[in-house]
């Protein structure tokens, strides 16, 4: 790490414990969701559905899921994100889930396009995922993947996790139902399928 | 051309709890135990999202009122101030605060907390508001309840707000509680005694202002919430 030596003392983090819902998912609430689409977004509508497990491998009901990713044209709705690909004014990027009392979240979404890396490297498309729960004192990150990205083999990020098994864990599962494209994102704190979870 | 963003510092890992911390007895079953992976950021780490003044109704910084049901909420009022920080001081500007606390009684609005204490029809006991170009925030609320917890024998929580703030990009994200000056309770707790440097966990005690007190009406608070700052060495690619 280089020098870096700020001011002041970082706040430290805290559980959102099991009342979360309360403040931060609100009842008929319109601006945090787990819908980041309308009727007008551009792209390949997707849906992602997982479930959060413990290391018993039983359901955690109160953990809070939040995913931010780019348009279908690999543009991040943000200032800073000044690439010359087109902005979807009907695609903002965020979302926010809970999960159920099995376990279960999901969010209906776009998949994402591709966006640069490091030494003008290409990331394989993906979603950044923050993981909250009740027993969580600081949260966790982590990146869902797509199966049938080509590009996955080359991505940085999954390349640089050396253990495959555990590089796995951040590729999602494609299925289809009906007509609705589904891909499956477990999140696993503990065991053989653990997710890789990121120092970001 | 190349679009340069400056990275941001890393989470400082003596200052944010570790995931496993076996007196608080949620953790080990829901911690995760391989290491981290090193994440060099890009711009899907130093973007994130941008909420602004329409995610805030009128009327959402104030608790006292914001239940909609024409009344007010029991309790001592309180108004709570302060300014959203980089880790190098600058301000942070137009960035959305999201709070939830227990009631006066110390009990949530939520259909899980079972706690046998009153609920209040007027307090519903969540809130927003905006920090404003010179990174200041302030809510209007009651001092919530501490309120028992099924941790160990005769647990019982200080009495806390919840924050939730996203700073400037995604790996700024912070969840994070106020707890007050003077509480009894905070040596005994296994949620705040995570916090693993005790300069660090001082930041979570908000500090007693009167200069904020409305006379004849409410106390005041102040609690400045220092965020991830920006390192030297910038993400770097070509448009």
């Amino acid at each position: 790490m280089k020098h870096y030596n700020p001011m002041m003392v970082q706040s430290p983090s805290q559980t959102v414990g099991p009342y979360f819902a309360l403040g931060l998912l609100r009842e008929g609430d319109k601006v945090f969701t787990n819908v980041l689409i309308s009727g007008n977004t551009e792209g390949e509508r997707i849906r992602i559905e997982g479930c959060v497990l413990d290391a018993e491998r039983r359901p955690i009901e109160d953990a809070m899921i939040e995913i931010w990713q780019a348009n279908c044209h690999g543009r991040y709705n943000h200032p800073l994100d000044e690439q010359d690909k087109p902005l979807d004014p009907e695609f903002m990027g965020h979302g926010r889930a809970s999960t159920d009392i099995k376990g279960n979240y999901r969010f209906e979404t776009i998949k994402p396009g591709s966006v640069p890396g490091s030494d003008n490297s290409t990331q394989a498309p993906h979603i950044n995922v923050i993981v909250f729960a009740r027993g969580m004192l600081s949260h966790a990150f982590t990146r869902i993947y797509f199966e049938d990205e080509a590009a996955n083999q080359d991505d940085p990020v999954l390349t640089s996790i050396a253990d495959p098994a555990h590089r796995n864990t951040l590729v999602a599962r494609r299925e289809e139902t009906e007509g609705v494209i589904i891909y499956r994102f477990d999140i696993q704190f503990q065991g053989e399928h653990e997710t890789a979870f990121f120092d970001a | 051309m190349n679009l340069k963003i400056k990275r941001f510092g890393p989470r400082d890992w003596k200052v944010h709890p570790p995931y496993l911390y076996e007196h608080y007895r949620s953790t080990p079953p829901r911690s995760p135990r391989k290491p981290l992976i090193p994440l060099i950021q890009t711009l899907s780490e130093l973007t994130g999202p941008v909420y602004g003044q329409d995610a805030v109704q009128p009327g959402d910084s104030d608790l006292t009122t914001n239940a909609g049901r024409g009344g007010e909420a029991i309790g001592e009022r309180i108004i709570v101030t302060g300014r959203v920080l980089e880790e190098d001081g600058r301000p942070v500007p137009n960035t959305l605060v999201e709070v939830w606390q227990a009631n006066a009684a110390g009990r949530y609005f939520h259909k899980r907390d079972q706690h046998d204490a009153p609920l209040d029809p007027n307090f519903s006991g969540a809130g927003r508001c905006m920090t404003n170009a010179k990174g200041e925030y302030q809510f209007v609320s009651i001092r919530p309840g501490p309120y028992p917890w099924g941790n160990h024998y005769n647990a019982w929580r200080p009495a806390h707000i919840h924050y939730s703030l996203f700073g400037q990009a995604f790996v700024t994200r912070l969840v994070t509680q106020m707890y007050f000056p003077g509480d009894q309770l905070l040596p005994l707790d296994p949620i705040y005694n995570g916090v693993p440097d005790e300069k660090a966990r001082q930041r979570l005690i908000a500090k007693f202002a009167h200069d904020v007190s409305e006379p004849g009406r409410a106390l005041g608070y102040r609690f400045d919430i220092v965020l991830r700052g920006r390192e030297e060495t910038p993400f770097e690619v070509r448009k």
